[in-house]
């Protein structure tokens, strides 16, 4: 049972084949999913015709490339758009929200902190429904009494950031916090005993010392708005974020150029991933 | 610092706390439960009733639907961690160094890519005419193309796919903390393996294996997309229901019935898993 | 004599709990002042107070002359060295030491200027570009010390700065920083649970218990004449009886301890036969060997135990099963070969015990 303690060879064996076995489930469907992306054939499956770059940079139907395809070029770029919008908002007020929790004592903090935690327990789908009926019965109770038919509050891009915003910033918050806990409070008094203002302390001491964490916060952030489907799906209007436009084309019958686009996906978080590496070796 | 200005710093930061919450999450559900005990009794004219709800319990599809997504996602839970045990505790003791933190990583892989990808994946793999069925034809296995996709087994295996990250994270850092002198104790004292991993791995690893669950299990309950994709038209998942009655069918007031339900099935079966283990709720999702 | 830093019945009070009690003093310019005492007597307290983290419960804090409780902490002309120092680990030795100058929003070129002099004072030119973790715990200390320095503060507040440093390196800093003082001639407050850092750098020595200074004095002072038993027993080693006065002349008093030795001291003019007293005897004032006939006390004891620690080293003596007393042991080379049960004579004179009477 550790490394140091001698075992059977069989015993040994076939523990390895059971790890073995396990990374590739996890890894197949990713294998999958980015080598079809270059067959050359108008299915995503085997036989296997050959190599083609066509999925990305084809520029004609039936082999429309990812490039050339309107709607999912479109959508990549709704879904950028409302991955910055979120990941900015929810550095923003969990950044505040770290600093209320970890700073400040008030009544009710026990029961603030279980509502704090609410957006993670409540299921994606319901998050996002609770969101339309609030927002439709503020826009039908405005056109009712007033007249005015609030666009806004109709499914659409401010709903999918407000519905996405809504639960990642509980992420933000947690993350930037752990990392606050941390934070030696004499560092502050240090820099005030030397002729800080409060602001100026908290301009080149705190918050310096916080970038770590915020950044890495907006990398999960910015990664869980891009890849959010369930919230979404409730709030979409005719603008569609990427996950959205694969899911219809999913339905429709796929072409391999969704697994273009997916490849281009997972390139996207790779290069996430490596920001936050290097972010983490910064600190 | 003085009093009064603690006082408005607490305000200022207090306020976005409490829009946030508030107009995206608490007020929300209050409108909506307000909206699940309405009933339209002619157009536009609406009376309090629990009518939805009864119309929930005298369906036998509706609640079948929710009793089958609560049983599939304990069940999924269970599976999770069975599967995910060994592979924690090997990434957490078997290995050192560079070769633990890149499987460790390797893990981690899944959550990087968007759910709606790797379900995708699993479409390419199961279909009828996908990687796993010509694969087979292909040795002559089999004779015809067989269809692996909308099927329970296969909705199950995906769901568990899916979690597995939020089960192998917790699992991997308990067992971290878990001090190898002690199994080389227990192994001294003449222990068999089976009895080290009951009587002294498996306590240890406690805290990690119940945040583990709950959070898996929650998840799996609340999971839209790969029931649906996996399991197809015939997948009876509840969340599925619940964008039926919203979206296709227009019926709110039953659809917000629906999420109600969902939440307090998901929320007593939670809370009875916190209550037998003796663990808060903050602890095991602040982990995660 | 003009005085930098004036405490004027300094209280400060946690909820119930007086952490500073009534606490008064001046320090003249330029001196080095140390705040002795055991842990959670009130001295953090004390100098947060001064440094203005904490508002005082009641009382007044003056420097230079002029009340500065209304000013708040940025403002206030002392600068406080932490109990961890509480360096910067974001920003190099040298954006460290300028950071209260660029606050002060000083031109670059005279910031770099300064920086650069102050890293040459304290003997580490060539630091200013590394970073806080690739300093030795000494060096560190000295950056903490030139980043306030830099500000030319009235006072410098030194919070038990020597506490996380090893023993060795602590022998060492206590040298460099009574040097360093006398370098920036500025009033340094220094705070500290180590008696003998207080007494190595001090001009000025207080003695703080449960929130209250109980002297303040010299070092020497406070060794040779402290005022209180908590003083007595706190600063430096002793052997301490409780005895009840038995006979006592103009010049001598006889004094019985519980166990029956008799011991002269000193007549003064509080005592009275049959009041109960304490006795505090350092070890290091008791002569071992030979038999003095013109010493006040002299007796013959039989070695319990050698505890051997160098130049510490102490016998426990007894005799005839009465007090245990201990005593410092030369090391002239005489005593190496002691051991238990060897009998020796020991003497010492009248004025040296200290004796309080119980109230005290
Ligand atoms: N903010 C506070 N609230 C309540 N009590 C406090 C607070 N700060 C200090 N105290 C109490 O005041 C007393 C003195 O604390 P202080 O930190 O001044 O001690 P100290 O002499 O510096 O001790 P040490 O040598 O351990 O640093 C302690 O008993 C402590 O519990
Ligand atoms: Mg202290």
């Amino acid at each position: 049972m550790l490394p140091t303690i001698p075992r059977s060879n069989r015993y040994n064996w076939s523990y390895q084949l059971y790890i073995f076995l396990f990374f590739v489930y996890l890894i197949a469907p990713l294998v999958v999913v980015a080598s079809f992306a270059f067959n050359d054939s108008l299915f995503p499956s085997l036989p296997w015709k050959g190599f083609t770059w066509d999925w990305f940079i084809n520029d004609t139907q039936p082999k429309l490339g990812l490039f050339h395809d309107r709607s999912l070029m479109n959508g990549i770029g709704v879904s950028f758009f409302v991955a910055c919008c979120v990941t900015g908002l929810s550095i923003a007020i969990g950044t505040s929200n770290a600093f209320l929790f970890e700073r400040y004592e008030f009544r009710f903090k026990q029961f603030a902190y279980i509502l704090l935690l609410l957006p993670l327990v409540i299921p994606g789908v319901i998050l996002g429904i609770s969101i339309l009926v609030f927002s439709n019965t503020l826009a039908n109770g405005v056109e009712d009494h007033i007249g005015w038919d609030l666009e806004f509050l109709r499914p659409g891009l401010l709903l999918v950031v407000l519905g996405q915003f809504a639960f990642i910033t509980t992420i933000a918050t947690l993350v930037i916090s752990a990392r606050l806990k941390k934070f030696d409070r004499s560092l502050e008094e240090a820099a005030y005993n030397l002729g800080a203002s409060r602001f100026e302390v908290l301009r080149t001491i705190t918050l310096p010392y916080l970038r770590p964490a915020m950044l890495g916060a907006g990398v999960v952030a910015f990664l869980m708005s891009f890849e959010n489907f369930n919230t979404t799906l409730m709030l979409v209007g005719s603008d569609a974020p990427l996950t959205i436009a694969m899911y219809d084309r999913l339905k429709e019958g796929s072409t391999p150029v969704l697994n273009a686009v997916s490849l281009f996906l997972m390139l996207g978080s790779a290069l996430l991933a490596l920001i936050s590496i290097l972010v983490q070796k910064e600190k | 610092m003085n009093s009064s200005q603690t006082r408005l710093t607490l305000i200022l930061l207090l306020s976005p706390f409490l829009l946030w919450l508030g107009l995206l999450v608490i007020i929300p559900h209050i409108d909506m439960f307000f909206l699940s005990i309405r009933e339209k009794v002619a157009p536009r004219t609406y009376e309090t009733s629990l009518a939805n709800y009864a119309e929930f319990f005298t369906e036998p599809f509706y609640w079948n639907t929710l009793a089958r997504t609560a049983f599939m996602s304990i069940l999924a839970t269970v599976l999770t961690l069975i599967i995910a045990f060994p592979v924690a505790y090997y990434i957490a003791k078997m290995l050192r160094g560079k070769t633990k933190s890149i499987l460790f990583l390797l893990c981690l892989l899944p959550f990087w890519v968007s759910e709606l990808v790797r379900t995708f994946g699993w479409m390419i793999l199961l279909r009828e005419t996908g990687v796993i069925s010509s694969s087979l034809q292909w040795l002559g296995l089999i004779d015809g193309p067989i269809e692996f996709l909308y099927n329970d087994v296969t909705v199950m295996m995906g769901l568990i796919y899916t979690s597995m990250l939020f089960m192998v994270v917790p699992l991997v850092s308990t067992l971290d903390s878990l001090d190898d002198s002690l199994i080389e104790a227990g192994y001294d004292l003449g222990g068999s393996k089976l009895s080290i991993l009951k009587e002294i791995v498996i306590p240890h690893s406690m805290p990690g294996i119940i945040s583990g669950c709950i959070v898996v299990f929650m998840l799996t309950l609340g999971n839209y997309l790969t029931p649906i994709l996996l399991g197809g038209k015939s997948s009876m998942w509840f969340t599925g229901q619940i964008y039926t009655q919203f979206i296709t069918r227009f019926n709110w007031e039953l659809g917000a019935a629906f999420c109600f339900l969902l939440l307090i099935v998901s929320s007593t079966i939670v809370w009875l898993g916190l209550k037998l283990s003796g663990q808060t709720l903050a602890s095991t999702v602040a982990k995660s | 004599m003009s005085c930098d830093l004036e405490c004027q019945h300094l209280v400060k009070q946690f909820d119930k709990f007086t952490a500073v009690d009534d606490v008064s003093f001046s320090i003249p310019k330029g001196s080095f002042f140390s705040i002795l005492g055991p842990s959670g007597c009130g001295k953090t307290t004390l100098l947060r107070m001064i440094a203005g983290f904490y508002e005082p419960t009641s009382g007044d804090i003056k420097i230079k002359g002029k009340s500065v409780l209304s000013t708040p902490p940025n403002k206030r002309p002392v600068n406080l060295v932490f109990q961890h120092l509480a360096l910067f680990p974001m920003m190099s030795v040298a954006e460290n030491i300028a950071y209260g100058l660029r606050r002060r929003k000083v031109a670059k070129a005279e910031i770099d200027q300064r920086v650069k002099d102050s890293l040459e004072r304290i003997g580490l030119p060539d630091a200013g570009s590394k970073r806080i973790d690739q300093l030795s715990g000494g060096q560190k200390q000295r950056i903490a010390i030139a980043r306030c320095m830099i500000l030319n503060p009235s006072v410098l507040l030194l919070d038990e700065p020597l506490g996380a440093l090893d023993l060795k390196l602590r022998e060492h800093m206590k040298v460099e920083l009574k040097q360093l003082q006398s370098q920036f001639d500025t009033t340094f407050v220094y705070i500290t649970h180590d008696q003998s850092e207080a007494l190595v750098m001090s001009d000025q020595v207080a003695v703080m218990n449960h929130g209250r200074f109980e002297q303040v004095g010299t070092p020497q002072e406070l060794y040779y004449e402290p005022q209180t038993p908590f003083v007595a027993d706190f600063v430096g080693e002793s052997n301490h009886w409780e005895a009840t006065v038995s006979v006592q002349d103009s010049q001598r008093t006889t004094l019985t301890t519980t166990s029956g030795l008799s011991i002269q001291t000193q007549t003064t003019s509080n005592l009275e036969i049959g009041q109960t007293v304490n006795i505090y005897l350092r070890p290091e004032s008791i002569t071992l060997g030979q038999e003095q006939t013109t010493a006040d006390n002299q007796l013959q004891a039989s070695v319990k135990s050698v505890l051997f620690d160098g130049a510490k080293s102490r016998a426990i003596m007894t005799n005839n099963d009465a007090e245990e007393i201990i005593v410092s042991l030369p090391q002239t080379g005489e005593f190496s070969d002691l051991k238990a049960g060897d009998k020796l004579s020991l003497s010492w004179r009248a004025d040296i015990a200290k004796v309080f009477t119980n109230q005290a």
